[in-house]
């Protein structure tokens, strides 16, 4: 049963000072789908991405990854075992060129980056991938541009290729959507469409046309539990769901956007 | 190097200095500018602020201070153990200290600085108050007799150019790539699978090995090696000369270096003599408040916006 998924968290639990911020998850994930973490704000999902990468300690639990169990890695070495994740803002390293800053992520599989004493010419063996990974994510004109310099749909794109640039078996997307304009929304929905067709993808996501267009499973959080699992017919014909999640009568439609960012009436653990 | 015309024009003032200036001043500015640029790898390229950079500068002092006055070795020799035992407190400061982020470095460093400097007070072998006075430059590989200015000048030079470019090359390596990466999103370079505290140890490591380098040298230069060269005053005079000539910049704490050492040989003759901390503190404040990006950084944009 570990072959048929890719990542697995048991009894996973997370506490702050005596608040669970997560509490007793089970998330499986089936390898080669596009699966979505969604729930209201403070629902725990950034903090169970967290956990899942090790940038946070689970109090108790149990982490597996390909059933092998990695609950005492480092995030380093969840990395590089093939689990790579976005954040939240745009992570991208601002002050260095676009194509640096993939070039950085395709350095790491090579075994110079402490060479102190080589040239960083030699790292120009590494451009024509990286040209090719810009490429594939339309940014190949902005290639000597600085990271930071580009628009703030781009710098999503560029964080995109700068993770596929390690070739990871399972990406963890962190509101990859979040703060763009419709435009962009698009663009890196397709993306990720076009990426998800040969990996993994655990997403977390609150733009509900996103979730329905792209998941193939979506997983409820609320208050730090799962309230319930399923496809996306199955997860929004649930009344819990629509309580829970949208803080509305169970009559009113479920797919708008706009208003889980007004659903407050749980206290926020998201780190 | 982007502007090699320029960087040959300061080369060869360099080498025309002595003629015009004397030339231990010169030596002077030449260990303290080879003590920044250690420092701003670093702090410029790492993001990391150490407070206690001094007591790598002391450390080579003292070790090759001593090392000349006891044993008849080629300053050379004295130089190399005076860098590797800097380097190797450096990895065991850097251990201790690279676990930790931010402010809560600073203070670690600090203190570990703090702790070595009441050991090197009490410690039999480096003279105490008085320091150990009337160290030898002895003779390079046993030929060249570095006694004379003008000759010990061209020595510490070569030196510093070594030191430099050594520098140099690892802020433009695949290492100091990664350096970069980290300081400007520690977060991101980790989840691409960069063991972060490995790259922030190796800087360290080879910042206190050319802070060490400095600290040797400049203990051959005024056959001194004393307590001032551990002191935290030191620690801080640093910061101030990375900060003024611009942080991040490979030019900046020479000139930073060569601007504040300058001042305060000026200053140490005429009547203020008695106020050089006052006008350090006012140029600090200038620095923080009117040009952060340090003199090299502000020139660097002026000729950005108009040429």
């Amino acid at each position: 049963m570990s072959q048929d998924y890719i990542l697995e968290s048991r009894n996973l639990i997370k506490e702050f000072k005596g608040f669970t911020a997560v509490d007793d998850v089970n998330l499986k994930i089936k390898r080669g789908t596009i699966h979505a973490l969604i729930g209201p704000n403070g629902a725990g999902k950034t903090t169970v991405f967290n956990l899942l990468t090790k940038f946070l300690t689970p109090t108790k639990g149990q982490l597996l990854f390909n059933g092998k169990d990695i609950t005492k890695e480092d995030s380093a070495s969840i990395a590089r075992l093939g689990v790579v994740r976005s954040f939240q803002i745009s992570a991208v390293f601002p002050h260095l060129t676009v194509v640096e800053n993939v070039r950085i992520a395709l350095q790491r599989k090579r075994n110079d980056s402490f060479f102190f004493w080589r040239s960083e010419k030699k790292l120009d063996e590494l451009n024509d991938r990286a040209l090719e990974l810009l490429d594939s994510v339309g940014l190949r004109d902005f290639a000597s541009a600085r990271a930071v310099d580009l628009p703030y749909g781009r710098k999503r794109s560029l964080e995109i290729a700068t993770t596929l640039a390690l070739d990871p078996e399972l990406l963890l997307l962190d509101e990859p959507t979040q703060g763009m304009g419709h435009e962009d929304v698009s663009v890196v929905s397709e993306l990720i469409k076009e990426v998800g067709k040969n990996r993994t993808i655990l997403m977390v996501e609150h733009n509900l046309n996103v979730v329905a267009d792209l998941s193939d499973t979506i997983t409820v959080l609320q208050r730090g539990a799962i309230l319930t699992e399923g496809d996306y017919q199955t997860v929004s014909a649930d009344p819990r769901v629509r309580e829970a999640y949208m803080g509305v009568e169970a009559d009113q439609p479920v797919n708008d956007e706009s208003q889980p960012e007004n659903n407050n009436n749980v206290t926020g653990a998201a780190v | 190097m982007k502007n090699k015309k320029l960087n040959l024009a300061i080369f060869g003032l360099a080498l025309l200095a002595p003629f015009a200036l004397y030339p231990v001043f010169l030596m002077k500015v030449l260990c303290f500018a080879l003590f920044a640029c250690a420092f701003n790898l670093l702090l410029g390229f790492a993001g990391l602020l150490s407070f206690g950079h001094a007591i790598f500068l002391g450390t080579g002092a003292y070790v090759t201070g001593y090392l000349m006055l006891t044993y008849s070795i080629t300053p050379e020799i004295g130089i190399v153990a005076g860098v590797i035992v800097s380097a190797l407190v450096g990895l065991v400061y850097g251990k201790l200290a690279v676990k930790r982020e931010g402010i809560y470095f600073a203070m670690v460093t600090l203190a570990l600085a703090q702790l070595m400097f009441f050991f090197y007070l009490q410690a039999p072998f480096t003279g105490g108050e008085d320091g150990l006075q009337g160290v030898p430059r002895g003779a390079l590989f046993g030929l060249i007799d570095l006694t004379d200015n003008m000759v010990m000048y061209y020595f510490v030079l070569a030196i510093f150019v070594i030191g430099f470019l050594l520098i140099y090359r690892t802020v433009h390596s695949p290492f100091g790539q990664v350096l970069k990466a980290i300081r400007e999103n520690e977060p991101r370079a980790i989840s691409l699978g960069y063991k972060v505290n490995q790259y922030k140890l190796l800087a360290f490591v080879l910042s206190a090995a050319l802070a060490g380098l400095a600290g040797s040298t400049k203990a051959l230069v005024f056959q001194l090696a004393s307590l001032n060269d551990v002191h935290w005053f030191m620690s801080g005079e640093v910061v101030l000369m990375t900060l003024l000539g611009g942080m991040g910049t490979i030019w900046g704490p020479v000139l930073g270096a060569v601007t504040i050492v300058g001042l305060q040989n000026f200053l140490a003759s005429g009547p203020l003599a008695n106020y050089i901390h006052v006008v350090m503190g006012v140029v600090f404040i200038l620095c923080v408040l009117a040009f952060r990006n340090g003199l090299v950084g502000e020139l660097q944009r002026l000729v950005k916006k108009n040429f």
